[in-house]
């Protein structure tokens, strides 16, 4: 499935002649990581199918209880909209667009992504988030 | 080389004029990247080596926040952080700073620090612009705050 996805990504590139090369670069980064949480939410649950940019926009947009309280929801710190730049809740910092169209190394580097959502899914849910949410939620954004 | 003489007691003069406003910026990447993903990263001569080996020590509860990284960046960071600490280096708005701190203290917040407080003694409706957020965005108002200038006009 997995080699399948990745021969297509193959086929298509050289049509995608507009794409900048760090853009593409970008995009095999991002399936990767894509596929190592695919291959942990299989592990968790054999009836997982893929990932749902449906559900990752709902883990985007609703306001949890469990988190900090300067934080409900990502969309605290990054506004309704994750094309628009955000603004750190609980420290003023500006923080770049989340949407992988305005912000193509979103999703990149898989030390930086892991570490990102250790640190807001506590901060935002309360609690880690799982591979099937992680997955989830770069679907949403790299759609957006 | 004339010219070269002439630039450096330029640069010497113009360094000495914002001393009062200038602290050493942070130089290394690894520091600017970590330490600057969710705030500015501060730099190391607001406060003493003991602060950041205290704030080295505990990233797991970093004011209120799980900072923890990799073993060998935490170290790395540590030591850029001790060896440019105010007590060591001690170069521009160190020394205002350096003043105000007790021997063996090993204060958490650079906010506290009465050359802070002096400087910015402001109504509270400036602190609840929604753009600061908290005392800790230096960037809010001093713009290049991140390069070391906290020139304020």
């Amino acid at each position: 499935m997995i080699r399948t996805l990745v021969l297509v990504a193959l086929a298509t590139m050289p049509t995608l002649a507009t794409m900048s090369t760090l853009a593409r670069a970008g995009e095999s980064a991002r399936d990767a990581i894509l596929a190592d949480y695919a291959a942990q939410s299989r592990a968790a649950d054999p009836a997982f199918a893929a990932f749902s940019a449906q559900r990752g926009e709902t883990l985007f947009r609703t306001e949890w209880a469990g988190g900090d309280p300067r934080t409900p929801s990502c969309t605290s710190c990054h506004t309704a909209d994750p094309k628009n730049s955000g603004r750190n809740a609980k420290t003023g910092r500006p923080i770049d667009p989340v949407a992988v169209s305005v912000n193509p190394s979103r999703f990149t580097d898989s030390a930086d992504v892991e570490k990102q959502f250790g640190r807001d899914c506590k901060s935002v849910l309360g609690r880690a988030c799982t591979a099937l949410e992680k997955g989830d939620y770069i679907t949403f954004m790299a759609g957006q | 080389m004339r010219t070269a003489m002439i630039l450096t007691a330029f640069l010497v003069a113009s360094t000495q004029a914002l001393a009062d406003d200038w602290v050493p910026p942070v130089t290394d990447d690894l520091v600017r990247k970590e330490c600057g993903s969710c705030h500015m990263a501060f730099q190391p001569a607001f406060l003493p080596a003991r602060s950041w080996e205290r704030i080295m020590d505990d990233l797991a509860d970093h004011f209120g926040e799980d900072a923890t990284l990799p073993a060998d960046q935490a170290a790395a960071i540590r030591t850029y952080l001790t060896e440019n600490a105010g007590d060591v280096k001690g170069r521009g708005l160190a020394r205002k700073y350096m003043r105000w701190v007790e021997p063996g203290a090993a204060p958490l917040k650079i906010t506290e620090n009465p050359a802070f407080l002096r400087e910015h003694d402001f109504p509270s409706q400036v602190w609840k612009d929604p753009k600061v957020v908290t005392k800790s965005n230096c960037l809010a108002c001093h713009v290049q705050a991140d390069q070391g200038n906290f020139d304020d006009d």
